[in-house]
């Protein structure tokens, strides 16, 4: 039987406010252990928690952002379970009334389908603490918390099971990425945790309307566990149902090293977490000219500026949604363009998806650090569109910009990298070159029309790559009689 | 007694000024009374001695250099065991928090302390304000100075009872379904519930945050205005707090009550009442009327209904509260039974050996009202019916100023005489608990004693932050019937 494979996604992204969501300690990342608590994300006795104003501001950047319905007013709720991370024996979290619901996340694919997934809601809560166990220490005997990170605002973003398979799941992560890159609210860190997922998988008969039984997936520290985890369950399941088995509900870990995911606690020992409304937190009201505010404050987001760079710059879709996934990427490509004129803006997009993405990978720099700046790397292109350098010799030039952090026109010139253009030059290279190897002319003009591309490069070697490459090609050919 | 034990604050801090007395003289008065008393009341937890004596020095140094103009500075008070205060201890009369020592002034006491008072120490009270006898303290009760063999109230029993044995001038409670004015009544004293929201809960130590008002003891209206003023007012570490200005409680208590419309609400007069009580308060009544005020029988329809709102909402919001008390950061911890685990086992282990039976009893119930299949039956229902019986208010007070009934259908009882009984022990404050869940002001005041020379207190309910005109009532009343210059028998 062919099965349909039902996914959705929870994601938590940590917000990347100064201070935590209910009180004024750190909410930066590290520090020594307990080292940004105070009285109130200790849970001490008598304190009260103060929602952080950042906090919803940034949820309304992103709740616009997705087109959610944003609640007029809204609530907190406890949750609540013991654990030694968790100081009130609770976590402040929304339940029945969320700030965002609805909303839809778009993305492509890489086979260039548009995807839209719909979103459940989103909402605001406070991340617990880390436990630290002994053993890690050479203290087996005890366990010890950590609570700098208890009270550190979080968005849980909820999506509708409307992902159909693992690759889609870590393209839609990648795009939640990018958004909340791009509304500046959160680091978007899968490995420190400041993005993180859980996953709901479940099959169903190809067709079917109703959903099979769920499995809930956790501890996927980066987009590649989570594509390995789904790919992995997806096959579990499928060979439990082939083989006449059934799915039970329940909550399974992704081990990376054994690549598999095992059996965490089954439905039967769910916790019962007792929601209800907080009543040391007064209803949060949203009006409509803040939201205006907001609004008016957002940047232009990915799905826009992806559009503009086709519509505008007449790029292919797969160049737009690359260039547009990180907001300063497309900030350094918009610029590149502005100095180079839009009539190049596909020469830039190849320049800046190969060898700029190179670079950085290379050197592990972000583009902030790039070396060479935009306006160099249009200087660079427009030396190519108008003549003076070839393309191959631009290559040279670039690595050069960056080693030396110089103008390219100055090592163009320094270098003598200037393209030969003059025709009776390359023709005397052409002809010193055709005379020196007669057998290849002989091969050549026998059929073995291959050979032209050894012309071209004992030709260049000559010239040390500066020949002209066109003009090149077309003295060969009149000189080869072909 | 030592003559400067009946003075009022007004009297003191003309005293002081006038230099007919030091600030520590009359803090190490209060001292000795509280060392000639507390053997047989038992209102303090801890007494904070050196620290009075050196903030009566420092409130000295004002009056000296004429920098006196603060509304409590020199008053020896006392604060309730729930109210966090720096370096000292703070119990809320738990063996969980036996050894606990907050590290910050709860936003009151920070008050106190700016308003110049000298805090002598702090007082008993049911566990976690969880009682209305002062009897589940795990520290021993408080005995009622009028007679020591009954209970003072709860769960301020420790601030009514310190006032009225004058080992303090004023104090301050808490009061969550009626601990700090059926106390106030128990023990012949004035004390005030104000509007949720009126004073900061920060440093408060939650019983029930919904319901949970702190609020003054004192021997008079005035002293209680005094005080009500000094801790009230906005504070941004409490978001239920009320950004409402807060005016001076102590203009216009001469004003009276003619005119003023008091309503009687026939639901109050219940069934199981002590008659001397009823006896009183239609005393008071008649008292009301000859002041020139113009009575009226009104109807609060969903009365009978709030004492089980109450300990459906109460308790389900103490169980989440209660929740931190988990023996990983303070207070017990006990190394318990692994069955589930060693964590689970310290966790219960902790929470057995810290927690009293009420405090038990009520994270049971509150735990179960909010379990999942039970909480819209419970829970949300409940809180459906507080909004009727704050309807219920509010369409009242369209044609009235002021609410007027008994604190308590009891004077107080003995000791021991209902502890086995919860249910008897929860009737107490069957009249206190509609004001809490409406969010209203409410003051009990003396009006008269049973024949066994018990006190018996009066009610007064306004309009959300209307504290001013129940001071006004009280104190009209008060001037006409002098029932607090009476002195208990210790």
């Amino acid at each position: 039987m062919a099965y349909e494979t039902v996914i959705g996604l929870e994601v938590h992204a940590q917000l990347n406010t100064k201070s935590k969501i209910f009180c004024g300690s750190s909410a930066s990342f590290g520090g020594n252990p307990n080292e940004h608590t105070c009285t109130v994300d200790l849970g001490l006795p008598g304190v009260l928690p103060v929602l952080n104003r950042q906090v919803i501001e940034y949820t309304l950047r992103i709740g616009l952002a997705v087109g959610a319905d944003i609640a007029p007013v809204c609530r907190f709720a406890r949750k609540h379970y013991f654990y030694p991370d968790l100081p009130k024996g609770y976590q402040i979290s929304q339940y029945e009334e969320p700030i965002c619901t609805g909303g839809c996340v778009h993305f492509a694919t890489k086979d260039g389908r548009d995807v839209s997934i719909n979103l459940t809601r989103i909402h605001m809560e406070e991340d617990a603490g880390k436990l630290i166990h002994g053993n890690e220490l050479g203290d087996p005997d005890h366990s010890y918390s950590d609570l700098n990170r208890a009270g550190v605002p979080l968005l849980e973003i909820v999506s509708e099971p409307e992902l159909r398979n693992p690759e889609d799941a870590e393209s839609y992560m990648r795009k939640l990425r990018t958004l909340v890159r791009y509304l500046g609210i959160s680091d978007g860190n899968m490995q420190e945790g400041s993005l993180r997922c859980d996953a709901n998988i479940s099959l169903r008969p190809q067709g079917s309307e109703k959903f099979g039984e769920k499995v809930e997936i956790k501890n996927m520290n980066s987009f590649r566990h989570l594509r390995r985890a789904l790919e992995y369950e997806e096959k579990r399941q499928r060979e439990v149902l082939e083989s006449g088995g059934v799915i039970h509900q329940e909550t399974r870990l992704w081990d990376e090293s054994a690549g598999v995911t095992r059996g965490m606690r089954s439905k039967e020992y769910a916790h019962d977490y007792r929601y209800f409304p907080d009543p040391d937190l007064v209803p949060l009201t949203v009006d409509a000219k803040w939201l205006d505010e907001v609004r008016a404050q957002l940047p232009e987001l990915p799905d826009a500026k992806s559009k503009r760079f086709q519509n505008e710059f007449g790029l292919p879709r797969y160049d737009a949604e690359v260039l547009t996934a990180e907001k300063e990427l497309a900030g350094y490509f918009d610029q590149v363009v502005e100095a180079a004129g839009a009539g190049l803006a596909k020469s830039a997009s190849n320049w800046v998806m190969g060898d700029v993405l190179r670079l950085l990978n290379e050197q592990k720099i972000t583009i902030n650090e790039c070396p060479i700046t935009p306006e160099r790397l249009a200087k660079l292109i427009s030396l190519i569109d108008d003549g003076t350098i070839s393309g191959k010799i631009a290559k040279t030039v670039f690595d050069q910009v960056a080693e030396s952090g110089t103008d390219p026109e100055t090592i163009v010139e320094e270098k003598g990298l200037r393209q030969i253009t003059d025709t009776s030059a390359i023709e005397s290279v052409v002809d010193d070159v055709l005379t020196s190897n007669p057998e290849e002319v002989e091969a050549y003009q026998g059929g073995k029309t291959k050979l032209m591309g050894f012309f071209v490069g004992q030709a260049m070697k000559a010239t040390g790559g500066k020949a002209n490459p066109r003009a090149l090609q077309e003295i060969l050919r009149e000189k080869l009689g072909s | 007694m030592n003559e400067l034990l009946y003075l009022n604050v007004m009297e003191i801090r003309e005293n002081l000024r006038a230099k007919e007395f030091t600030a520590e003289e009359l803090t190490k008065a209060y001292l000795e009374r509280i060392d000639e008393t507390e053997t047989r009341v038992h209102a303090y937890l801890s007494v904070l001695r050196d620290e009075a004596i050196s903030a009566a020095r420092a409130a000295d140094d004002r009056i000296r250099t004429g920098d006196q103009d603060f509304p409590l500075l020199g008053i020896p008070v006392a604060v309730k065991d729930l109210l966090c205060m720096k370096d000292t201890k703070t119990t809320c009369a738990s063996r969980f928090l036996e050894n606990f020592e907050a590290p910050y002034d709860a936003t009151a006491v920070g008050r106190l302390k700016d308003a110049g008072a000298v805090i002598l120490g702090k007082l008993n009270m049911d566990e976690f304000a969880m009682g209305s006898s002062c009897e589940q303290s795990a520290f021993g009760p408080t005995h009622n100075p009028w007679n020591l063999k009954t209970i003072p109230g709860g769960s301020s029993g420790g601030s009514a009872a310190a006032v009225a044995a004058r080992s303090c001038v004023v104090s301050l409670g808490s009061d969550t379904g009626g601990s700090i004015r059926q106390p106030a009544a128990c023990c012949g004293v004035v004390g005030m519930k104000p509007t949720y929201g009126r004073i900061s809960r920060y440093g408060l130590i939650a019983f029930a945050s919904s319901l949970d008002q702190i609020g003054p003891f004192a021997n008079n209206i005035q002293d209680a205005a005094i005080l009500l003023g000094a801790v009230s007012g906005h504070d941004p570490r409490d978001s239920t707090s009320a950004d409402e200005p807060v005016p001076d409680y102590t203009d216009d208590l001469e004003a009276g009550v003619d005119s003023m419309k008091i309503g009687i609400p026939k639901e109050y007069f219940i069934e199981g009442m002590d008659p001397e009580v009823e006896t009183a308060v239609r005393e008071a009544i008649a008292v009301f009327e000859e002041q020139g005020a113009e009575i009226h029988e009104i109807s609060l329809p969903h009365t009978e209904y709030a004492l089980p709102v109450y300990y459906i909402l109460a308790p389900a919001e103490a169980s989440s509260n209660l929740a931190r008390y988990d023996g990983v950061r303070f207070g017990v911890r006990k190394k318990g039974d692994s069955t589930f685990g060693s964590l689970f086992g310290m966790y219960a282990a902790s929470r057995e050996n810290g927690f009293g039976d009420e405090v038990k009893r009520r994270i049971m119930l509150g735990t179960y009202a909010l379990s999942s299949g039970y909480y819209d039956a419970f829970y949300t229902k409940a809180q459906k019916v507080r909004t009727l019986i704050c309807q219920d208010f509010k369409a009242a007070f369209e044609n009235i100023d002021v609410v007027l009934s008994a604190t308590a259908p009891t004077p107080a009882f003995e000791i021991g005489e209902r502890l086995d009984d919860p249910i008897s022990m929860y009737l107490s404050d069957i009249l206190t608990i509609p004001c809490n869940l409406a969010g209203l002001p409410g003051i009990s005041q003396p009006c008269g004693f049973t024949s066994g020379g018990l006190p018996i207190g009066l009610q007064l309910v306004g309009k959300p932050f209307a504290e001013k005109t129940i001071l006004q009532a009280a104190a009209a009343f008060e001037r006409a019937t002098k029932h607090h210059e009476a002195l208990p028998p210790l």
